[in-house]
């Protein structure tokens, strides 16, 4: 479209005023991460370029994110191992195969999509609790299974559903099971859907702060955010540190997020059915 | 002829169907456990009064009565109105402006402005809270702001003032639902055909007109879903508060789901809060089921 060469700096600088705004809140805490330490640190921290590197060892031994992060990298990837391996057995059979009830079925798992986790949490507390099951891994792992299972369901459905038809007849034909027309013909095929689900469990998971915060009390086994709540709760000399934890926790998924922004993109918009 | 009569329970060709059950199972198992049950005990205990520790007592829908009776109840759903203005309709207003100007003319650096505006949506919500929080320290960056342009007599403890505290926890939605908004706005006017606007330029339709006439009309559906995630994203917040305000002061910053921890975890009534979980679990549903009825009306 032709538009005035007025309106067009007009877009560049909203574009930048927008961008700037966003960013500013990430660039408040990078550079109190990056800054001076403060005065009630050990003293003065390593520096590189005036840079002030140390302040992410020293936050990382001090506030024991060492700990938390391991203990999100175990949920996260189990959780995201599990998830997305029994969301592609179901939404296989929800997006090739006909059988009875299964709009019914298929239903009742999109209401998992929507289902706010602070209805189930209270309840699911108290269960585990009786079953001597709080305060382990699994308290905080499983529920959040469930909850990407149910989206993982409808999106690995929808894929199915896109995916050639002809082509798993072909296979029908050729007299493949069924096991190899998942395995073998369409889950080589649906990569990218997997790549989106996998980065979008991922995220959630490795970002959700309710479920840890009511299943664990135990301080080994504090996710990172449940981990850089509390530290801001006990560290209140100074910002520098806690901007430091801040980076470390947020650091993961942004990574994953500048290399493959398209999935995360696409997946939050054409999965929006969820949060 | 040959296996003809071997078929006739399988149905249409290469249409199995039992075995459909077989690859559900695993997946409904977990969801059934940890999703279905959990909501039906969330029903059953909301019907209780009950600390967690003793016995509980039958008191019928006492719990839901409270709900639409008690004055902290009641403005803390209040509070997540005054969030829906924050998350949904200024992203939603803002966004289209933005998309609307964006989508005239083909700005060079437009992928990069869609990764930077997307970021505060992959960041943990407990490090946006931490970030806010300084932002809105007395000695904040905001506060500096309003010095540096004379603006002296507006310095206050945002988070900490009874008027402010809820726009300022408000506002953070707003930051951090542009993004998302503009993206999925800019995706859907993408899609619109160029000769709609060739159209209406020749019927002398100014950029007002254009927007009202071409633009809007065709993004319904994506309005639709960004005033799903946004409102369900107003109702559902808690990190934000749980980090920023812990509901204060006063409860000037309480929130549905903040009640829902603070009861079951901190007071020890938890039928009440399964009976606000389960009001807020209603009233998720209704609204998203509203609106994907308008949004379908809308585009169909």
């Amino acid at each position: 479209m032709r538009v005035s060469r007025a309106e067009r700096s007009a877009n560049y600088v909203i574009l930048f005023a927008f961008a700037l705004f966003a960013l500013i809140p990430i660039l408040t805490i990078l550079q109190a991460a990056l800054g001076p330490g403060d005065s009630a640190g050990t003293g003065e921290t390593a520096s590189f370029a005036g840079l002030h590197l140390g302040n992410f060892t020293e936050a990382w031994q001090v506030g024991h994110f060492g700990t938390y992060m391991r203990m999100s990298f175990m949920v996260s990837a189990s959780v995201v191992v599990v998830s997305v391996g029994l969301s592609i057995l179901s939404g296989f059979a929800f997006g090739t195969m006909r059988f009875r009830g299964s709009t019914a079925l298929f239903y009742l798992f999109l209401l998992g999509i929507m289902m706010p986790s602070e209805a189930i949490v209270v309840p699911l507390y108290f269960d585990l609790r009786t079953l001597g099951l709080t305060d382990t891994f699994w308290a905080v792992a499983l529920p959040q299974v469930a909850q990407s299972v149910a989206f993982g369901t409808f999106w690995m459905r929808a894929y199915f559903r896109s995916s050639s038809r002809s082509l798993i007849e072909a296979a029908r034909l050729d007299g493949a099971s069924n096991r190899r027309i998942l395995w073998q013909v369409l889950v080589p095929l649906a990569r990218p859907a997997i790549v989106t689900l996998i980065v979008l469990v991922f995220m959630w998971t490795w970002n959700e702060f309710l479920i840890p915060l009511v299943m664990v009390t135990d301080e080994s086994l504090r996710t990172a955010p449940l981990g850089l709540a509390f530290f801001q709760g006990q560290y209140t000399q100074g910002f520098t540190l806690l901007a430091a934890g801040a980076v470390i926790v947020a650091t993961p998924v942004v990574a994953l997020y500048l290399f493959l922004q398209r999935h995360f993109i696409a997946g939050m918009l054409e999965g929006s059915v969820r949060e | 002829m040959v296996g003809r009569g071997s078929r006739r329970d399988v149905g249409p060709p290469g249409e199995p169907r039992r075995i459909a059950y077989l690859y559900l199972l695993p997946a409904f198992i977990v969801y059934a456990a940890f999703l279905l049950y959990p909501l039906l005990r969330a029903v059953q205990i909301s019907l209780y009064d009950w600390d967690g520790l003793t016995l509980g007592r039958w008191i019928g829908l006492d719990n839901y009565r409270e709900v639409l009776t008690d004055e902290g109840l009641r403005s803390a759903f209040g509070h997540a109105l005054v969030l829906m203005v924050f998350f949904a309709l200024i992203p939603i207003v803002v966004g289209l402006l933005l998309a609307s100007v964006l989508n005239r003319a083909k700005v060079r650096g437009l992928s990069f402005f869609r990764t930077v505006v997307f970021l505060p949506q992959v960041v943990a919500m407990v490090v946006v809270a931490v970030a806010w929080r300084r932002i809105y320290a007395p000695d904040g960056s905001l506060n500096s702001l309003l010095g540096a342009v004379g603006l002296d007599s507006l310095t206050r403890g945002w988070l900490g003032d009874y008027d402010f505290a809820l726009p300022a926890v408000g506002f953070v939605g707003s930051w951090f639902e542009i993004g998302l908004v503009t993206v999925l706005l800019l995706a859907g006017m993408g899609r619109i055909n160029g000769e709609l606007y060739e159209a209406a330029r020749l019927d002398g339709a100014g950029p007002v007109r254009e927007f009202f006439a071409v633009t809007l009309p065709s993004v319904r559906g994506e309005i639709a879903v960004a005033l799903t995630l946004t409102v369900i994203a107003a109702l559902r917040t808690f990190d934000l508060v749980y980090v920023t305000t812990r509901g204060g002061p006063g409860n000037s910053t309480s929130v549905p789901s903040y009640e829902v921890y603070h009861r079951a975890f901190e007071l020890g009534r938890v039928g009440s809060a399964a009976a606000i979980g389960v009001s807020l679990t209603i009233v998720i549903f209704a609204i998203s089921f509203a609106i994907t009825r308008i949004g379908d009306r809308g585009t169909s």
